[in-house]
């Protein structure tokens, strides 16, 4: 038997935190590729200490729905999973390219396969694609539109630009849009002055985070002026400094992001069959894919 | 596979199960049950296919399997133990029996060919009609609210929400739903039973966090006992505690009396610690306060109602009670300056501005 383990951060006073992660593993349960899905959260229940026990399979493939590479791939989850022979530099990542790895845990006689965050896996890119296809409702962009793809920014975490800047450059070689640009909410370029990186009228904003919330919701929609209290809303798209804004929400919330959960198990060994293809064609990825 | 065909099919190697006794003997087989002992053919075998001896073998190795596997001990000890005769069982099932799992009533029937079909709801919706599911992964989001449409962030709580029953389960898809409420609680109450839960007393626990949470090593013993005593309680918590200090310095806080362990601070725990470690920095001071008897109970009863999760339950006209709003309104119109300072006394006295409201320590 294989297992399938979502983690994901989870949250103690936001109950929708946890949302995009329930809403990935039901996808993939549908898709039938593994015979057990399990979300666990480092803030809720199951704990990423308790989850593995809670599995029947032997052999367990571990996907962090987490944006970028750093402490909590490094650090916490791997110490609370008791994969106690891990060593980040086994992933020989330089930030965005952590794969997976194939490690004991501690409490359980099983193979564990832990693999990389969501956030930096290629395809992310084509899930930001699919955001701002989902958000403008259009089916392609050209030179009249510019993507912002907004991360949190370096307070703790290198890695975390990086996987922005990793994802505008790929988004920009693709040649979808006619401007994109890396912004940040902590760091230069900042979202709050969005309008000034780009000469389209229209711009995308995608912001590269697990789950709407506090950052999301309400920061960045003040940040770029698209309101002055996020308690009254905003329109998508909404007018600032003659430009539209089509403002998405986190991109952890796009149905595409299953694709990328199973393809990271994918990558780690997993035998799934045509589930890839079958989660593409469910979340609205079959062009995306054909598109690559 | 019908009973029938598995009892033939499993003849040859034999069945050695809750009293059935299958084996082959001589040109035939022997089939025994504590009722009943016969010598048959493999097609006068078929004929045993109803006995309740037979249909249970059939639904535990058949159905169920997973032998050593939590989901089997949880569904095993739905039915009473391993003391009952398998009629006896049969019996109880019969018209369902019910076992509690924290705030669960989780209820057993007996279905056609000795199938069990399960049910699943608060305990206290038990005979109440209510709104039936039959996806266990419809229970993340039934559950993730209380009663009283508050997020319930422990699942663990004693703030299980009414009105949902889970109902026509397999055996699987019970587990599954009870693990959804309480997740990891059958993993852990099933190493618990066979004597190796590993469990991680606060100071290995604290000692392994980082970041923000790094402090929680610094709490103070005595804040240990009280930080339990807050949260870990069965009036706030329905796993029973299990890890104390250390291995050898037990909590005095009570475990609580709950059919599953708790096998280490939990991220609830932990995170408040993080507030009570800061907290327990501050030294004492001397203020000085003028309040009559009867204000000092009521600053009792508001720290009471508030750590007991009573407000609600107070009567907004029961001016008897002294955590009622209007008496804790006029309390405050009474003792409480503009700046929110009780009796005027400034928390920080040596930077208090009389001009300005020490806004920056509030």
């Amino acid at each position: 038997m294989q297992a399938l383990v979502i983690v994901g951060h989870g949250s103690h006073l936001n109950p929708g935190s946890s949302e995009p992660a329930y809403a990935h593993a039901d996808t993939i349960r549908e898709s039938g590729a593994f015979d057990e899905v399990r979300e666990a959260f480092w803030k809720e229940e199951p704990s990423f200490r308790n989850v593995l026990r809670t599995l029947e399979s032997d052999e367990v493939y571990v996907v962090p729905l987490f944006i970028s590479e750093g402490y909590f791939t490094e650090q916490v989850i791997p110490r609370e999973l008791r994969l106690d022979d891990f060593d980040p530099e086994d992933w020989e990542s330089d930030g965005t390219d952590a794969d997976h790895v194939t490690l004991d845990a501690g409490d359980v006689e099983k193979t564990i396969h832990y693999c990389g965050p969501v956030g930096t896996h290629d395809s992310m890119s084509d899930v930001i694609v699919q955001r701002a296809k989902s958000v403008t409702g259009r089916d392609e962009f050209g030179d009249d539109f510019g993507l912002a793809v907004v991360g949190h920014g370096t307070e703790r975490n290198e890695n975390s630009a990086k996987a922005i800047y990793y994802h505008a450059d790929r988004i920009r070689d693709m040649g979808t849009f006619g401007e994109v640009q890396a912004v940040f909410m902590d760091e230069d370029p900042e979202v709050d002055d969005v309008t000034d990186f780009f000469e389209t009228e229209d711009i995308v904003v995608v912001p590269l985070f697990v789950s709407d919330g506090f950052h999301t919701q309400e920061d960045i929609p003040e940040d770029m002026g698209l309101t002055d209290d996020y308690r009254t809303g905003y329109d998508v798209p909404s007018e600032v400094d003659g430009h539209r804004i089509w403002y998405s929400g986190a991109v952890g919330t796009e149905p595409l992001v299953a694709d990328v959960v199973l393809e990271r198990a994918e990558d780690a060994g997993a035998p799934v069959g045509d589930a890839v293809e079958a989660v593409r064609e469910r979340t609205g990825g079959a062009d995306a894919a054909a598109g690559d | 596979m019908s009973v029938a065909d598995a009892l033939v099919d499993a003849a040859d190697d034999g069945i050695d199960f809750d009293g059935l006794t299958v084996e082959p003997y001589r040109d035939a087989y022997r089939f025994q049950t504590p009722d009943e002992d016969a010598v048959v053919t493999l097609e006068e075998l078929r004929e045993h296919a109803d006995s309740p001896y037979a249909t249970n073998w059939h639904y535990w190795e058949r159905d169920v399997g997973g032998h050593d596997t939590a989901r089997r001990a949880f569904l095993r000890w739905l039915e009473g133990g391993d003391g009952l005769s398998v009629p006896e069982r049969y019996d109880a099932l019969e018209g369902g029996h019910t076992r509690h799992w924290g705030e669960l009533a989780v209820t057993a029937v007996l279905g056609r060919d000795g199938q069990r079909r399960y049910e699943v709801r608060h305990e206290d919706d038990v005979g109440e009609d209510v709104d039936a599911y039959t996806d266990p992964l419809e229970a993340r989001e039934l559950v993730k609210h209380d009663d009283d449409g508050r997020y319930r962030p422990l699942s663990t709580a004693p703030s299980l929400p009414h009105g949902w029953a889970f109902v026509d389960l397999d055996g699987g898809d019970l587990v599954e739903t009870v693990e959804y409420v309480y997740p990891a609680t059958v993993a852990n109450w099933h190493r618990e039973r066979a004597g190796d839960l590993d469990v991680d007393h606060w100071e290995d626990a604290a000692g392994r966090q980082t970041g923000i949470y790094g402090v929680v090593s610094e709490l103070p013993d005595e804040a240990l006992e009280w930080a339990a005593e807050a949260c870990c309680v069965d009036s706030q918590c329905l796993k029973r505690r299990e890890w104390d200090r250390n291995g050898d310095e037990e909590l005095d806080v009570p475990r609580g009396d709950g059919e599953f362990p708790c096998r280490e601070p939990c991220s609830l725990l932990v995170a408040a610690a993080r507030k009570f470690t800061t907290l327990e920095r501050e030294e004492t001071r001397e203020y000085t306060f003028e309040l009559t008897p009867e204000e000092k109970e009521q600053v009792e009863d508001i720290v009471d109602a508030v750590a007991d999760g009573r407000t609600d339950e107070i009567r907004e006209a029961d001016v008897y009670e002294g955590a009622n709003r209007y008496r804790a309104r006029f309390l405050r119109a009474k003792r409480m300056d503009d700046h929110g300072n009780l009796s005027g006394t400034p928390t920080y006295p040596e930077d208090h501005d009389e001009d300005e409201a020490d806004d920056d320590h509030h």
